[in-house]
């Protein structure tokens, strides 16, 4: 049983642990600010609530104590993750910052430019 | 510029609960865990601040109409008054005292008069923190 529940754990934190360093290489590799959003907001969430899954399990199972607190902390972090990329990103287009070259769509600009025009801006 | 931002209202509608709750919890656990009045006064005001950055100031102050230096006045009195009242009965200053009650759904529990105190510390820190943030955020 102690086995099985260790193999359960270590399957949790081993994939956390792929899913960082998938996003840290993601950092590094991708062009732009929204690229580099997308692979931060989406895959460091997930890999640190599989991380988080992993360490709930450990306690339950092996410590025998039950921590919601961890399971509140799962919960949050997959609301406020991706509202905080958006954010960030949304914030970032609108100051101006320029897509990659190669984007061959952008469907915010024409969004942007009417509420612009409706609110007397420029 | 004005932009819609149902997103962010939307999850610190939702979010405000969760932070607000865990403050209580933090506030509450603080005798036998990690947490305490000074940790879940400042969870709290932080649960406030998220509310004025997803709404605004005015929003906010109409939704909590409390003026903080006063939640800071009674938190202060508040702590003098526990620390005062072992004085009354003939012990030193800030003697605090505990039994167990026998409460109709907790059960048995130990009540202690330090959460009194920390229930203060809690006021203090939650208005200090919201009358700065208010007024740096206010002036024009």
């Amino acid at each position: 049983m102690t086995i099985l529940a260790n193999i359960l754990i270590i399957f949790f934190i081993v994939v956390g642990l792929v899913f960082i360093v998938v996003t840290a290489i993601g950092l590094f590799r991708l062009p732009d600010l929204y690229t580099r959003t997308h692979a931060a907001s989406k895959s460091a969430t997930l890999g640190v609530m599989c991380i988080l899954i992993g360490v709930f399990l450990h306690f339950w199972l092996i410590e025998n104590h039950f921590n919601p607190a961890i399971l509140l902390g799962v919960l949050f972090l997959f609301i406020t993750g991706p509202v905080g990329g958006h954010i960030m990103s949304r914030s970032s287009y609108i100051a101006g910052v320029k897509p990659w070259s190669g984007t061959v769509r952008d469907d915010l600009k024409p969004e942007i430019e009417r509420m612009k025009k409706e609110q007397g801006i420029k | 510029m004005k932009t819609n931002d149902v997103i962010l209202q939307f999850t610190a509608k939702i979010v405000f609960f969760i932070i607000f709750f865990y403050a209580v919890h933090i506030f509450f656990a603080g005798h036998y865990t990690p947490g305490g009045g000074f940790v879940g006064g400042l969870v709290t005001s932080s649960a406030i601040v998220l509310l004025i950055i997803a709404f605004d100031l005015k929003t906010v102050k109409s939704i909590l109409p409390i003026n903080y230096l006063y939640l800071v006045a009674v938190g202060l009195l508040l702590a003098l008054g526990t620390a005062a009242f072992s004085m009354f009965v003939g012990e030193p200053f800030f003697t605090h005292f505990f039994d167990y009650f026998n409460l109709p759904i907790l059960g048995k529990t130990s009540l202690h008069t330090a959460a009194l105190f920390d229930l203060g510390v809690y006021l203090v820190v939650v208005g200090v923190t919201m009358t700065i943030i208010q007024t740096i955020g206010d002036d024009e």
